[in-house]
């Protein structure tokens, strides 16, 4: 089960005023990215955007997995999972392989291309505000309870209780409640979620484990073809050891047996 | 050789020369403007030309250890002659990457940040560590052709002694990250197109540069004869395009079983870029080479062993574009072609790493006449007497 904090955003509920990407941006000082807030996306000044599609909204930021891709596949660490469920990252430690931007399985992290010192920008999920006590900026400024912030058992409940009381109006699905092995950020629809533009047909499992398989065959690979390589070296050697002995030897014996026809002679 | 020959104009060094200035202009604005104004990188689609080119960088020169293992592991010493072309050139290949690598990333003065912030989780963290850890190989590997060239007599002696140490960890290190270029994209199922996407992609990776590599070194065999005027051996040449001929077999199989047990054969139905691509790549890499090898008289023909080679070749970087590149364009929503200062400065760099092949071969015992390696497994004092006067 989920633990820790997070977010859950139902689409149901969103009436699409944008306050949550204003707050965002204000929360961050961000600058203005777009006049017009619905036709924004994300980028390196933009960490949450609210979409039209149709009747419905759909707000996209970090799901804040919980195992993150982010995490396992940053070759120093610069990505870490904090303690109440927000996915962080530090810059100082960037080496800007952009493997993140690549591997996430819901393409959110976005690079500041412009600049010379590029960094990842995302959702931080207002980390130093619920440090100390607070709620994230887009939670607070929602208007609608479209987008709550709380432990992760409270929002499962209240997600779970909204599709059992109006099982009409929604989607019966929570998404990120397994999707990629489960995330901080959960939604709620009522259409299913590929129709308001997240990455369906997830694996239910965590993202890591497909590397981990192929990783956790790294010490067996070492330890075997180091022992086999070795072996290779002594045997092949030794064989053509002896196969130059037994030359020298059979040179030795014509060598005799010429001597020997001398001698006769 | 005459000093003054490097002055003489010649069409290959005045395009040279122009492709270098370019490319030099292109790296100051790269690093002066950063990614965005020099590239045509985007979020969704954050790795482009430069990261594909890592890519063949690393598979081409992956004759720098299947050859080592072959003559020094295995002592099957009629590869001797192409052991040193072979570690040159991965030598070369390798310093490609990493300058590229340089270039490439957002921050490249925190490029040495993987040494102390380790995170052993990451497939880049550990293909850092490999290449770092080859590349020291590959120097100490090589390091015998220099002591040879300056006669440093007791240094070498210690190398020889050691090397096998140097051998075994190359192979095992090469092994690695080979195939864990192939597992970068392991995690990404859903954007990476099926026809490419696999759990055996490490092992797709691994099998595919054995072969790549070694029709480099036949293809550069070919090359350098031309250059030097020198004869081609083609009795280890035809033995090599052997080992191709295996290799692709043994990749095609694979590949085979994987599309049928995976499900996978639809995919080659549906018309699309990405579809058609396939097909290209397993064609020129591998349906039209297994021919020609297939053929004894072919194999052991100057004209379809080069042929041949140049076919695998182009497979070879057919497929890893489509991994990097093509295969992923589809899921990025947006066409990724390279830059003109992402093109610039690759062929800078590849026109450099030619450049740098050509002048270490003129000047050091690499491409050493035939006889004496053969002599040098029995006396190898009288060979290095031999080596240095051929050097001078």
């Amino acid at each position: 089960m989920l633990k820790g904090k997070g977010i859950l955003f139902d689409a149901n509920l969103c009436i699409g005023c944008g306050a949550c990407y204003e707050a965002c941006k204000e929360k961050n000082n961000l600058p203005k990215t777009n006049t017009e807030y619905l036709k924004d996306h994300l980028s390196g000044n933009t960490f949450t955007v609210v979409e039209q599609y149709g009747n419905n909204y759909a707000r996209k930021l970090c799901m804040h997995c919980d195992e993150p891709s982010c995490v396992s596949v940053c070759p120093v660490g610069a990505f870490k999972k904090n303690e109440f469920g927000a996915v962080l990252y530090d810059e100082n430690k960037c080496i800007g392989c952009r493997y993140c931007m690549q591997a996430c399985p819901h393409k959110v992290p976005r690079y500041e291309w412009n600049k010379t010192q590029p960094r990842v920008r995302k959702c931080n999920m207002c980390s130093d505000r619920i440090e100390a006590g607070g709620i994230t900026a887009c939670a607070e400024a929602c208007p609608t309870e479209a987008t709550l912030f709380g432990d992760m058992e409270k929002l499962v409940a209240v997600a779970k209780k909204r599709l059992q009381n109006n099982p009409s109006k929604y989607y019966q699905h929570i998404y990120g409640i397994e999707e990629a092995g489960g995330s901080h950020v959960l939604i709620i629809s009522p259409v299913p979620f590929e129709q308001l533009g997240y990455t369906s047909k997830l694996p239910n499992k965590p993202m890591p484990e497909l590397t981990m398989q192929a990783m956790d065959k790294i010490p067996p690979v070492v330890a075997v073809g180091g022992v086999f390589l070795t072996g290779m070296y002594w045997l092949t050697k030794r064989k053509n050891q002896i196969a130059r002995e037994e030359r020298k030897l059979s040179v030795k014996h014509e060598t005799i047996k010429a001597d020997e026809v001398n001698h006769e002679e | 050789m005459k000093n003054n020959d490097i002055f003489k104009p010649t069409f290959w060094k005045v395009v040279s020369v122009i492709i270098i200035i370019i490319g030099a202009y292109s790296t100051y604005y790269r690093f002066s403007q950063g990614l965005g104004a020099s590239t045509n990188l985007y979020d969704t689609s954050p790795w482009g030309l430069w990261i594909g080119f890592d890519f063949l960088g690393v598979g081409l020169a992956a004759a720098g250890f299947t050859i080592a293992a072959t003559v020094h592991i295995f002592h099957i010493h009629k590869f001797e002659p192409i052991v040193r072309p072979a570690i040159l050139t991965a030598f070369i290949g390798y310093s490609l990457v990493v300058c590229l690598l340089i270039v490439d990333l957002g921050r490249p003065e925190n490029f040495w940040h993987p040494l102390v912030m380790w995170n052993v989780h990451s497939v880049m963290f550990e293909i850092t560590w490999c290449i770092i850890c080859y590349s020291t190989v590959l120097i100490l590997e090589f390091a015998p052709v220099v002591l040879e060239k300056f006669k440093l007599t007791k240094p070498l002696k210690v190398f020889k002694k050691i090397s096998i140490v140097f051998v075994i960890a190359g192979v095992l290190f090469s092994t690695l990250h080979q195939s864990s270029f192939g597992s970068l994209y392991l995690i990404v199922p859903g954007r990476l197109h099926p026809l490419w996407y696999s759990s055996l992609l490490p092992v797709h990776f691994f099998i595919s540069c054995i072969g790549a590599g070694l029709s480099m070194i036949i293809f550069e065999s070919f090359l350098n004869a031309r250059a030097f005027n020198t004869g081609i051996r083609i009795n280890i040449l035809s033995s090599a395009a052997f080992v191709v001929l295996i290799d692709l077999i043994i990749g095609f199989l694979l590949k085979l079983v994987e599309f049928i047990s995976a499900g996978k054969l639809i995919y080659l139905t549906i018309p699309s870029t990405e579809t058609y691509l396939f097909y290209l790549e397993i064609l020129i890499g591998t349906f039209l080479p297994v021919y020609i090898l297939s053929y004894k008289k072919f194999r052991e023909d100057k004209k379809w062993l080069f042929i041949s080679s140049v076919l695998v070749i182009s497979g070879f970087i057919l497929n890893r574009m489509n991994v990097s590149i093509t295969g992923l364009a589809a899921s990025s929503g947006r066409n990724y072609i390279p830059s003109f200062d992402e093109i610039s400065i690759t062929m800078m760099l590849v026109v450099l790493a030619m450049f740098a092949f050509r002048l270490v071969v003129k000047n050091f015992p690499v491409f050493t006449d035939e006889e004496n390696f053969i002599k040098n497994t029995d006396n190898e004092k009288e060979i290095k007497s031999k080596q240095i006067i051929i050097s001078e």
